[in-house]
């Protein structure tokens, strides 16, 4: 017997959604797993088959990480760093993103290439003239210089992010408010950004995950100053199992919440990217 | 005093030329429409009277002022947009404040004003919303309210009711029209819709390509058609065109002689002539008629008020609306007599009317 177009639907979207929960899982079941084993006692790491859930629930093994040599200074340069990077790129990377929106001007479509393709220079091949430059500089081994490094990485992601931010606020409102009395800066400050703010603050916590989970160039360019991947990265192989699992699942989790609250902007901004 | 004086003005979008050289003026408190298909550029004029879009050339003077170089806060206008351009993020009643606040009026002044454009425009109680809240078409009322709040000498629409369904679209029309003989601001108000333009102007500007073909109360542009095209876009059915040869005294035109009005022969060249005319001046008769077109009844549509005839005259087609109890039947051969007075008479080539 032939099966009827019904079933096949029913057949097809079953598999779409089979492969969607296997991709989730193969994803989110290590993650789970470096969860349990952070809010486990530390022995419980060694333990196998590995317990499903943290039993008994344990914050010791978190504590230990966090009272370990290095790692709350190295928090706090992380946190410097990101905020830094969230505050210059921002300020530069909006409003390059308010003109590509509303302003046809000549090259913008280039522009806007050149923009992604500084990504496509790998920072690896990149590094050592960096490092070189920053040591020539006296640039060396400070969060501000990196913080300036993550600025330049993390501008190709703001723009385009406020780019399709300040494109979803129509022109049409600005316009009116011009009609209405105010400049083009009024109209701007009353309309345009109110309405953009929400994306805007996406735009600006995505910055911050990529300065906060950047680890090559803060490796590269810092010796003392460590951020916090930089130091995890450093010490990996030398530290103890309930060290990593702790210290892995401290830096999952911003991440983790950031992009469950911006998830709506990022799916824009793929969205315009791929159309 | 707010009249408009559109100067020479030319706007180029790239290789496309929305205005050339439009000129056009406005007296005060006129109700002036600018009809025309999409893409003929009254958008365009329309934002550049606004201030929205800069002019490539020309000059435009609102009340006797040079506004050309103003931007559009300068220019004592209100618009209205297509879209509405209501803010989401304000209540209604902030949004009809926002022109008074931007002017630093009172706030007891800015109430008063606010709660009388909302009751011209019976949204009074929708003020504490949001507009997401409101319907389409009670945004589109906050929009005008908006724009009347701030009582600018000129008030300026873009497709206000295009966003409109069929039924609001005509209460709204009406509401409009009404509202404007209050206001007393000039009116200039964009559509594509000719029945729009009818009713609302006080003049219709009919655009094409960038320029204006004729500019006349509605019903002159109606009755008398400054080119084929103006006849063919206003009027439903369009106007229709026969073509006729001159023949001594008279033109012949689908096999009959119809009489030629001496000014029109004198200014025929070639011999050639096209004639314009309305479907309901035109008689139709099963009865032989002296001086009548002869014909066969293609199609007959119903239309409530009337029966629409299309009727084909040699190698055209002519539309003829005759009563809805008429008893013609497709196929039948009819007689169609023109109302010779009615005859709009243009150039076969240009098309353009000659008299």
């Amino acid at each position: 017997m032939k099966p009827s177009a019904a079933t096949l639907r029913v057949l097809g979207r079953a598999l779409t959604y089979a492969l969607a929960i296997l991709m989730a899982l193969w994803v989110l079941v290590p993650i789970y797993l470096i969860g349990v084993a952070a809010f486990s006692e530390q022995l419980a790491v060694y333990q196998y088959p590995r317990p499903f859930f943290p039993a008994p629930f344990s914050t010791e093994t978190m504590l230990f990480f966090l009272q370990s040599g290095g790692v709350m200074a190295s928090v706090r340069s992380s946190v410097v760093v990101a905020l830094i990077t969230l505050i210059l790129s921002t300020l530069i990377g909006a409003p390059a993103g308010y003109a590509i929106a509303r302003y046809v001007f000549r090259g913008r479509d280039s522009f806007r290439i050149l923009v992604v393709s500084t990504r496509a220079f790998p920072i690896v091949i990149l590094s050592i003239p960096l490092a070189v430059t920053f040591i020539r500089w006296g640039m060396y081994d400070s969060v501000y210089s990196l913080a300036l490094m993550h600025t330049a990485l993390a501008l190709p992601f703001t723009i385009l992010i406020t780019s399709s931010v300040f494109a979803s606020v129509p022109r049409d409102l600005e316009e009116a408010a011009m009609t209405l009395g105010c400049n083009q800066l009024q109209a701007f400050l009353r309309v345009a950004l109110p309405l953009a703010l929400p994306g805007l603050a996406a735009a600006t916590l995505f910055t911050f995950v990529l300065s906060w989970n950047e680890v090559f160039a803060a490796v590269i360019l810092t010796v003392r100053n460590r951020t916090l991947p930089a130091l995890v990265l450093t010490v990996l192989d030398v530290s103890p199992l309930p060290y990593r699992f702790a210290g892995g699942f401290f830096m999952l989790a911003p991440s983790l919440v950031f992009m469950l609250f911006i998830r709506k902007y990022l799916f824009n901004l793929w969205g315009r990217v791929t159309k | 005093m707010a009249d408009i004086k559109v100067d020479n003005v030319r706007k180029v979008f790239g290789k496309t030329v929305a205005n050339r050289n439009v000129s056009l003026t406005i007296s005060d408190r006129e109700f002036m429409v600018l009809l025309g298909p999409s893409g003929c550029g009254k958008t365009t004029l329309l934002r550049g009277i606004a201030g929205l879009e800069q002019i490539d050339a020309g000059r435009i003077h609102i009340g006797g002022r040079d506004v050309t170089d103003l931007p559009p806060r300068q220019r004592r206008i209100a618009m209205v947009f297509q879209s509405y351009a209501v803010f989401p993020h304000l209540t209604v009643y902030e949004n009809i404040a926002f022109g008074l606040r931007m002017q630093r009026l009172p706030d007891s002044e800015v109430k008063r004003r606010v709660q009388a454009a909302a009751d011209l425009l019976q949204i009074a109680n929708l003020l504490d919303r949001y507009p997401a809240q409101v319907s389409g078409g009670q945004r589109q009322r906050v929009a005008v309210a908006r724009a009347i709040a701030v009582q600018a000498e000129v008030l300026l629409m873009d497709e206000p009711l295009s966003n409109l369904d069929a039924l609001l679209r005509l209460e709204m029309r009406a509401e409009l029209k009404r509202l404007m003989q209050e206001v007393k601001s000039t009116v200039v108000y964009v559509t594509h819709d000719q029945v729009e333009a009818l009713s609302l102007g006080d003049r219709i500007a009919v655009m094409k390509d960038g320029a204006i073909l004729q500019c006349d109360t509605p019903l002159k542009v109606y009755d008398y058609p400054a080119t084929d095209f103006v006849g063919g876009f206003i009027g439903n059915p369009p106007m229709n065109f026969l073509a006729g040869r001159v023949n001594g005294d008279a033109v012949t035109a689908g096999g009959v002689d119809l009489p030629l009005p001496v000014a029109v022969r004198a200014r025929l060249s070639n011999g050639q002539v096209r004639l314009g005319i309305r479907a309901e001046n035109i008689e139709a008769s099963a009865m032989p008629v002296k001086g009548a077109l002869t014909g066969k009844v293609l199609v007959i549509e119903p239309l409530g008020s009337h029966n629409l005839l299309t009727v084909q005259v040699g190698e055209e087609c002519v539309k003829v609306n005759t009563h809805a109890d008429s008893v013609f039947h497709p196929g039948q051969t009819i007689r169609l007599k023109l109302a010779s007075d009615k005859i709009r008479w243009l150039n076969r080539e240009s098309g353009q009317a000659i008299g």
